[in-house]
């Protein structure tokens, strides 16, 4: 069991070196380098090189990385160019509002997504599952911005009831963002319920038309007992996985609901550090995404082998 | 034993259906597959077509037509440039879908390839390739297409391959999948107890199992590709302007939203119907088939 555990949290960590490299090297091939968005225009030879030579740019990348890498593990992502601030610092307040976001749609479209999959499962192919099998599917397959700007222009602009873009201070009082956070955390929330709940029927109806409860059903047990106790458990274990997956993936879709509302999260802050080529930031950036990534994963991984007995004595090939 | 039966006794052949009317016999009866397939057509033949029935130049811009609201002249109204919103939907979705059908062709491809290769070999290269893609599918992806794309410009072959190969990855895990499920069973320890040489295995044996479940993966893939392209022109890394494209203008109609939501309204239509279109296409081929759609996040 422990051993499992541990396991998971060895892969976990290899996953996060894997992406850290893959950023590494995908900003190695942004064009210029930190010197040359640092000067600028001011760039001459001399100066460029001076600076290479003061930041360690004239190190071998293999160097650099392990040196990137290490100040990392302490904490220190460097100095953020177009903003001459510590990256950790600029990460900080933004990593606090997408959480915010993120962790408001998970608390509030987890619960709705687990009742919607059940009952659409437990209906299907009939007038409420229907429905609900519509409606997700329709607001699975729209992009992220289609949906806020659909919901801009009728709750900002006809009705008026919620700001369209965040004018706030990234840095303001939780209770100041609130009223800006509802329309984004809507958009988040619609997508992330359609995603689960489509899993969830699924997994409902698998476990319906199993063996074993068609086995209680015509031993006389009742429906009520048959859903609660023998399918709903079996039904909802590997929804936990899934939806860790989705709530991961869903974070990347993060970046575009801020952009549409000018939400001053990380994924605002990841596409201004591009534009400005802020290669230090756009790594702390990535690294801090893939870490909360990681950590959901985990986390599901662990709640998965908790609740399931099946799996703490299964090879885990 | 003689194991050969006389000549008599041979059943008199069956009239098969192929697979694929067989197929379409079943997609037939799906309502909504029927409509999604509709809606896919027509999409298509707008693309092809829209260079010749367009009314209006897509770039040519007027000072004074700005923000027109739709009328009998321009029937979606005219954009904050003072072009025709009709001509610049119809056009809009050329690029888009050129781009992600190549990419997908591309990402199954390989994806597809890959899978079906290391589910038959197996052992340590299986292994070392799947942490990879494992790791892999478990990053923001659209971190990686900002990093790529800001960093290779976003031309066309740019994108194409960007799409092509991140949109692979979650291929090889599924056409793995896919092979290992069938390489334990019997016809194919029969063809390697034949004698079979590992080639005509995969590819007479295996091959035509897998397609199935590419085949449907073909068709999310796309839809999703169409997704992540439309949101990459969004953000302003994908299509430059003055291109028609439906991410880009609705990018562009942000400003505009309060007194002239038209710009905005009919290219999320023609995106909304187009991706919905595919997603029920692909939803009734995967039940055609014998698939269910249980299917993880979109990668």
């Amino acid at each position: 069991m422990l051993k499992l555990i541990v396991r998971r949290l060895f892969y976990s960590l290899i996953t996060l070196l894997i992406i850290a490299v893959v950023v590494f090297v995908a900003v190695e091939f942004l064009p210029g380098d930190t010197a040359t968005a640092y000067l600028g225009r001011e760039a001459t030879p001399q100066r460029l090189a001076n600076l290479r030579a003061e930041l360690g740019l004239d190190r071998p990348a293999t160097e650099r990385f392990a040196r990137w890498l290490g100040d990392a593990l302490r904490g220190d992502f460097g100095m953020s160019l177009a903003r001459d601030k510590p990256v950790v610092d600029l990460i900080g307040v933004r990593l606090r509002n997408s959480l915010l976001l993120g962790l408001s749609a998970a608390l509030i479209g987890i619960p709705l997504a687990l009742g919607l999959g059940i009952i659409a499962g437990l209906t299907r192919d009939r007038a409420p599952d229907l429905l609900i099998s519509t409606a997700a599917l329709i607001a699975m397959t729209l992009p992220e911005f289609v949906t806020a700007t659909f919901l801009i222009l009728v709750f900002s602009i006809s009705l008026q009831l919620f700001p369209a873009v965040t004018v706030v201070p990234a840095n303001a009082p939780i209770l100041e963002l609130l009223p800006n956070l509802v329309l984004p955390i809507v958009t988040l929330t619609l997508i992330m319920v359609a995603h689960i709940l489509r899993m969830v029927r699924t997994s409902v109806i698998d476990v319906m038309t199993s063996d074993y409860v068609q086995m209680a059903t015509l031993s006389g047990i009742s429906y009520r007992h048959v859903v609660l106790r023998h399918a709903l458990p079996n039904a909802l274990l590997p929804a936990i996985s899934i939806t860790a997956l989705t709530i991961a993936w869903l974070l990347g879709g993060l970046v575009i609901i801020e952009v549409v509302f000018n939400y001053p999260g990380l994924g605002t802050l990841l596409l201004d550090a591009i534009h400005t080529r802020d290669f230090p930031l756009v790594q702390g950036i990535a690294l801090a995404t893939a870490g909360v990534y990681v950590v959901v994963n985990l986390g599901a991984d662990v709640l998965t082998l908790l609740l399931n007995p099946r799996l703490r004595t299964l090879r885990t090939a | 034993m003689a194991v050969v039966a006389p000549a008599s006794e041979k059943p008199a052949p069956i009239r098969r259906r192929s697979r694929l009317s067989e197929t379409w016999l079943y997609m037939r009866q799906s309502k909504s597959g029927m409509l999604g397939l509709t809606i896919l057509v027509f999409h298509i033949l707008i693309a092809l077509s829209s260079p010749l029935i367009v009314p209006f130049d897509p770039t040519e811009i007027s000072a004074s037509l700005k923000n027109l609201s739709p009328s009998g002249e321009h029937l979606f109204g005219t954009d904050q440039f003072g072009r025709d919103v009709f001509t610049r939907v119809l056009l809009g979705g050329r690029i888009a879908l050129a781009i992600t059908l190549t990419a997908t062709v591309m990402a199954v491809t390989w994806g597809g390839t890959l899978g079906i290769l290391l589910g038959f070999l197996g052992g340590r290269i299986d292994e070392a390739v799947m942490r990879v893609v494992d790791a892999l599918l478990a990053a923001p992806y659209i971190l990686f297409l900002l990093l790529i794309v800001s960093a290779l410009g976003s031309s066309n072959r740019v994108l194409i391959f960007t799409l092509g190969f991140f949109y692979g990855i979650a291929v090889v895990r599924v056409a793995r999948a896919a092979t290992l499920d069938f390489v334990a069973r019997d016809f194919i320890t029969a063809a390697r107890a034949r004698g079979e040489r590992r080639m005509t295995i995969v590819l007479r044996e295996l091959l035509p199992n897998v397609m199935d479940i590419l085949l449907v993966e073909f068709a999310m893939r796309w839809s999703w590709m169409l997704l992540a392209f439309s949101s990459l022109s969004f953000l302003g890394f994908g299509v430059s302007p003055p291109t028609p494209d439906w991410g880009l203008m609705i990018a562009e109609s942000r400003k505009a939203l309060q007194f002239a939501p038209w710009t905005a309204i009919f290219p999320m239509i023609a995106l909304g119907t187009l991706v919905i279109g595919i997603n029920l296409a692909a939803d009734a081929v995967a039940k055609a088939l014998g698939l269910d759609r249980t299917q993880g996040a979109p990668v």
